[in-house]
């Protein structure tokens, strides 16, 4: 097995079968979902079968495993390098099962251009599956750079009324950053050359981790690949594209943008920002994580006054994502294992989320939370199956989200008890925005416009739980063996740790 | 082995119990409680098994310990699945399972007609687990995620009734409330973790106070974390300022508020800083505090609980004040005294709790006192079991918290707590009065029943006396089993060992009791003032005294022109010292102002920065618009040639 090309077939299936759809007729929307199904599953069993093979003494030996090398630009030394260790290996699982689940929630919901939705979503998958998978930063690039073109086409074409605003805002927004970048990747490859005399290895990230760029460099790349990655995660002050494009994107974009997309921001920091560019990182972490303090209490803050369940979901997801941020950024093992938990289970929870607001909203056409009120009476599982997410969101011990934001919290602590008092303020705040919201869902009488609905109002169908069942299982497997991904990511977050710790701090603005 | 097995099911029935009802207890209709009933049967006696063999030293005196598994691997931070059984965890076994078992069969008469059963048994269920986790776990994060749990279930049988606005709003508070005080808790897990490496409880407590011995680590250090871990126990147990959810905590149906709002859960705080001894005792000014907020809770709810008309409501700023004895032992070192009154109030208060459920039942769901009375004659075992359950509470000898409160009065004058006990006596004086004030407008006094309810009332079914009657027997004889003799009682041979440690960080030393002299004054004390606190509740409320020519048409003017020589204080009480308004104007309004402030700047700061660089952009463009060619070719050459002269100037920075 170890000679079969796990990691390309990974990448090429949800691409091939893009392709193959486009082949079929267009009146046979039925079969295009089916299909896209298909690839989606069969790239989550492959996806799997990786998973299974995964040793996680081996990786950790040789750093990245089942490497896939071909020269791509050899005048430049740029590769088509794939490879995979603990992180993105759970990153990548975490994908293709956030993407059969999407194309499944989908089924109903999109009824229009099906055949194009479909195939926006398994480039969509290529996209992301490439970035969790690049060793090769140009490669790393243009698969960062292929989300967005789908991500765009589903929210312009498949969204709510004020699309448009909401897809440009979004697409400008991150490229600005990823232009940026760009430019960044250009300048330390150049840098690479004028060092080594060669152009060979300087794309190659396991070539360029270890190189020590000097500190102007280090300062100007990491700003630039900052603002990529913190406008994707996003960041305060770089989140407000997300509340647009999460209320105008349909349920199933919802789910990826909040699953997938904004974890590739976090993956960039841990992956490429820290360890190319280590002394700059430790320069800027006390201000990054003052900007994640910010994002964590902010986000909850603003959550609670929200009349939308989907925005309220969205800037949830600021402050839930200031803790990956400030797990990443305060240099120590516990926190960074919990940024990446919570990575992983804001993932399943948030995407839980947004495909409960979305049965809502496919039943009701509305989302607001004012108008809503008994469904607990009305539609008992679908509200149990909604509290439990929201409890897991909570933060409940036993769920997952729990464990992530305890090692957060615990690393936080131990570098800055300051900081780490100031986020645990969200265990207060969060289950305010939380808990009244759900009140007001779910308790009370039932409402009167959810009575106006009437017969349409009804609970949840099989297919939906095929898709929130499994995310209900993992919810739990990993509150309870929460080691299941703790195994998988030792050995790559102890290397990081230690490179950022044995790189000394430049000053901020070297330039001056 | 097998006792390690033992405590394993212990913990696995109940959540197995939970699963099974959660899944098809809908399907089971009236027999909901099918699975969830038994299986916390057989947990209780297996508990009783583990009970036994920890009491009579089959555990040692470390007690035992064992891992299931490693729960959060973590690098050096790891977290195991470990329990731990000594005999403080047995007692808290025996309350917790016994009142327990109780509950769950009482609650099937008691919910026989709710349509939400089988919800009923699962949430029980779930939270009969999490409790037993909360007592058996051995280390810091497995006790937090416990303490949450049982939260969670508070949280989710408070709102058992969730179309009630009322049920829903106080779920919420309760969780809220909770969760204020678990920041502190998290915190101060996170100070212990960060200082000595470890949260395994004996590790850490050992490595704690060698620390401070050595000088590693600082006195204040130790009160920080002392004091940090404490605002939990303040949040589960309800103490001031933090106490405000437990009466809401009344909307949940009655066997709830008997099993989490007074026998059990509350607890969690004092077990707590019972378990964490050796930590407090390192920190006299965090045991100062601890008493502090504890006798002050005590008189505070005991205040409050004179002049309530809801007869839950009044048992819970009861169990409040009793929660505030409570700590105010953990705070003068008697921590045995502590645990003692634990006990006896578990038992007790359950009891009344139940007995408040068949009255509520009885006249058909009502619960304010004003609409009761004379009710001894038709409910005469629920009559009687709550009078055992009312006089044991107000402190009559020889009933179970008879021996308990006056050992923690006690120890607290011995300790040389003298305001302690001071402001401790009164409220055992107030105690007595609420309670029989709350008696006698149930029970005795004029009947002030809805008379379309009145011809209906009658005793409740067998499935809810007998749990009163067996909670009743220990609610009168608990106190003489294990308090005599006085000082050398049971729960002392037991308990001691455990505070061993603790006794030696404060100096105190275990002195003789002298019945016949400083002790046996103290009891004369308090047994008098709660007999005449008893006292003027029954002139006022009760009886109609045939030979003193008392007559109880009169009572109600007596009571009138009471509350009138003192109208401030009354409406103080009443209003419970306004607490809920001013937490409504400081989070709901200002706090509901502060976040709609933020959210304003958002959209209009934050995010018209972002529209406006957009609009300069757009603006920008239009003049640029002559040079957009159509031709791929010319965008790519701008393309290159941007890309070349940013990386040029990246270059250019960089090689200066």
């Amino acid at each position: 097995m170890s000679g079969f090309p796990i990691l390309t077939a990974i990448v090429a299936v949800p691409l091939a079968g893009a392709i193959l759809l486009a082949f079929v007729p267009r009146d046979r929307p039925q079969l295009v979902r089916y299909m896209a199904l298909g690839i989606a599953l069969l790239t989550f069993g492959l996806s799997l079968a990786l998973l299974a093979g995964f040793d996680p003494a081996e990786a950790a030996a040789q750093g990245f495993v089942r490497k896939e090398v071909a020269e791509w630009i050899p005048a430049f030394g740029i590769q088509y390098k794939l490879g995979v260790d603990g992180i993105s290996l759970v990153l990548v699982v975490l994908t293709t099962l956030l993407t059969w689940i999407s194309i499944l929630a989908s089924f109903k919901p999109i009824t229009e251009r099906v055949k194009e939705y479909m195939i926006s979503f398994l480039i969509l998958e290529v996209g992301m599956l490439g970035v969790f998978m690049a060793l090769d930063l140009f490669l790393f690039y243009v698969f960062w750079e292929i989300v967005l073109v789908p991500m765009y086409l589903i929210i312009g074409i498949w969204g709510g009324p004020n699309r448009i605003y909401a897809t440009i805002k979004f697409v400008l927004y991150t490229l600005v950053g990823s232009l940026l970048m760009l430019v960044a990747i250009l300048a330390t490859a150049f840098a690479y050359q004028a060092a080594t005399g060669s152009w060979t290895g300087a794309f190659d990230y396991e070539q360029l981790r270890g190189f020590g760029f000097d500190t102007t460099l280090q300062v100007l790349a990491f700003l630039a690949f900052f603002l990529a990655f913190a406008i994707k995660v996003p960041m305060w002050p770089f989140h407000t594209w997300l509340p647009d494009a999460h209320v105008e994107a349909p349920t199933a974009g919802s789910v990826i943008l909040a699953g997938v997309l904004l974890k590739l921001g976090g993956y960039g920091f841990i992956r490429f920002a820290l360890p190319l560019f280590p002394a700059a990182a430790q320069a800027y972490a006390p201000a990054i994580i003052v900007l994640s303090l910010i994002a964590i209490v902010y986000g909850a803050i603003v959550s609670i006054v929200q009349p939308d369940l989907k925005k309220l979901v969205a800037y949830s997801s600021v402050s839930h994502m200031g803790f990956v941020t400030l797990g990443i950024f305060v240099f120590q093992p516990q926190a960074m294992d919990g940024a990446i938990l919570q990575m992983v289970n804001h993932g399943l929870i948030t995407g839980a989320l947004f495909l409960c607001v979305g049965v809502i909203y496919e039943r009701t056409h509305d989302r607001t939370i004012a108008k809503m009120g008994g469904l607990a009476a009305r539609t008992p599982v679908y509200a149990a199956i909604f509290g439990f997410f929201m409890l897991a969101s909570v933060g409940m011990p036993g769920l997952a989200g729990f464990v992530g934001e305890f090692l957060v919290f615990l690393g936080t602590f131990a570098v800055s008890p300051i900081a780490a008092a100031v986020a645990t303020t969200v265990m207060v705040l969060g289950a305010v925005y939380l808990l009244w919201m759900f009140q007001r869902v779910a308790f009370g009488p039932v409402s009167d416009f959810l009575k106006g609905v009437g017969q349409h109002l009804t609970d949840v169908t099989p297919m939906e739980l095929v898709t929130l069942t499994p995310l209900v299982a993992l919810t739990v497997l990993f509150g309870l063996f929460p080691g299941l991904i703790l195994g998988l990511i030792q050995a790559p977050v102890d290397s990081i740790i230690e490179a950022i710790t044995g790189a000394h701090p430049v000053a901020l603005l070297p330039w001056r | 082995m097998p006792m390690e097995l033992l405590v394993t099911l212990v913990l696995a029935l109940p959540i197995a119990g939970f699963g099974l009802t959660a899944l098809v207890g809908r399907r089971l209709g009236t027999r909901a409680w099918i699975v969830a009933v038994p299986a916390i049967v057989v947990t209780w006696a297996i508990a009783m098994v583990v009970v036994w063999t920890a009491l009579s030293g089959g555990f040692g005196t470390d007690g035992l310990h064992f891992t299931l598994y490693q729960w959060v691997p973590a690098g050096d931070f790891t977290i195991e699945a470990n329990f731990a059984v000594d005999n403080l965890t047995a007692v808290l076994l025996i309350v917790v399972t016994t009142v327990g078992m109780l509950v769950h069969v009482y609650s099937i008469g008691y919910m026989a007609h709710d349509p939400g059963r089988w919800r009923f048994f699962a949430y029980l269920n779930l939270f009969m687990f999490s409790m037993l986790l909360l007592v058996l776990a051995g280390n810091f994060m497995l006790l937090f995620a416990a303490w949450e749990l049982v939260g969670l279930c508070s949280y989710l049988l408070i709102g058992f009734w969730y179309p009630r606005p009322s049920a829903a709003i106080a779920a919420k508070k309760a969780f809220l409330a909770n969760r204020v005080g678990d920041v502190g808790f998290a915190l101060g897990i996170f100070a212990v973790w960060t200082t000595v490496g470890t949260l395994n409880f004996t590790d850490a407590f050992e490595r704690l106070s060698e620390g401070l011995a050595g000088g590693q680590i600082e006195a204040w250090a130790i009160t920080g974390i002392a004091l940090l871990l404490f605002c939990g126990a303040v949040g589960k147990s309800a103490q001031f300022p933090l106490h405000v959810w437990l009466p809401d905590a009344m909307e949940g149906p009655t066997p709830v508020s008997a099993l989490i709002h007074a026998a059990t859960m509350v607890n969690a705080g004092v077990y707590f800083v019972a378990r964490a001894n050796p930590l407090f005792s390192l920190s006299p000014e965090a045991m100062f505090v601890v008493a502090a907020i504890g006798i002050f809770t005590a008189i505070l709810a005991a205040s409050i609980a004179l002049t309530q008309n809801d007869i839950k409501r009044v048992l819970a700023y009861s169990t409040l004040s009793q929660l505030g004895y409570m700590f105010a032992s953990l705070g003068v070192g008697a921590y045995v005294a502590a645990i003692f009154h634990m006990t006896a109030q578990g038992f007790t208060k359950g009891l009344l709790f139940l007995g408040s459920g068949s009255v509520i039942h009885g006249v058909h769901e009502e619960q304010d006192m004003n609409r009761m009375g004379g009710l001894w004659r038709r409910m005469p075992i629920t009559h009687a079991t709550m009078l055992v359950g009312s006089l044991s509470m107000a402190g009559i000898p020889p009933l179970a918290a008879f021996f308990s409160k006056d050992e923690i009065l006690g120890e607290a004058f011995k300790n040389g707590f003298l305001w302690v006990w001071l402001v401790g006596i009164v409220v055992a004086a107030l105690t007595a009065f609420y309670m029989f004030r709350l008696m006698g407008k149930t029970f005795y006094g004029p009947s002030h029943v809805d008379p379309a309810v009145e011809p209906h009332v009658r005793e409740s079914p067998r499935s809810m006396t007998v749990p009163l009657i067996l909670l009743a027997i220990p609610a009168a004889l608990l106190g003489l089993v294990l308090g005599l003799p006085f000082g050398a009682g049971l729960i002392g041979q037991w308990l001691e060992p455990i505070f061993e440690e603790a006794q030696l960080n404060l100096g105190l030393h275990h002195e003789p009791v002298q019945i016949l002299g400083v002790d046996g004054v103290l009891i004369l004390v308090s047994v008098a003032v709660a007999t005449a606190g008893l006292a003027v509740a029954i002139r006022l409320f009760g009886f109609h005294w045939p030979l003193r020519g008392d007559d109880t048409e009169a009572q109600p003017e007596r009571v009138a022109a009471l509350t009138a020589r003192a109208p401030r204080l009354y409406r103080a009480s009443f209003r419970k010292w306004w607490f809920d308004e001013l937490n409504d104007l400081l989070f709901v309004r200002l706090g509901g102002r502060v976040a709609h402030f933020i959210w304003w700047f958002d959209r209009a700061i934050v995010d018209g920065t972002v529209n406006g660089i957009g609009d300069v952009v757009q603006g920008a463009g239009r003049d640029l618009r002559r040079i957009q060619t159509g031709r791929v070719q010319n965008y790519a050459l701008g393309i290159a040639i941007a890309l070349i002269v940013m990386a040029g100037g990246f270059l250019i920075v960089t090689a200066r």
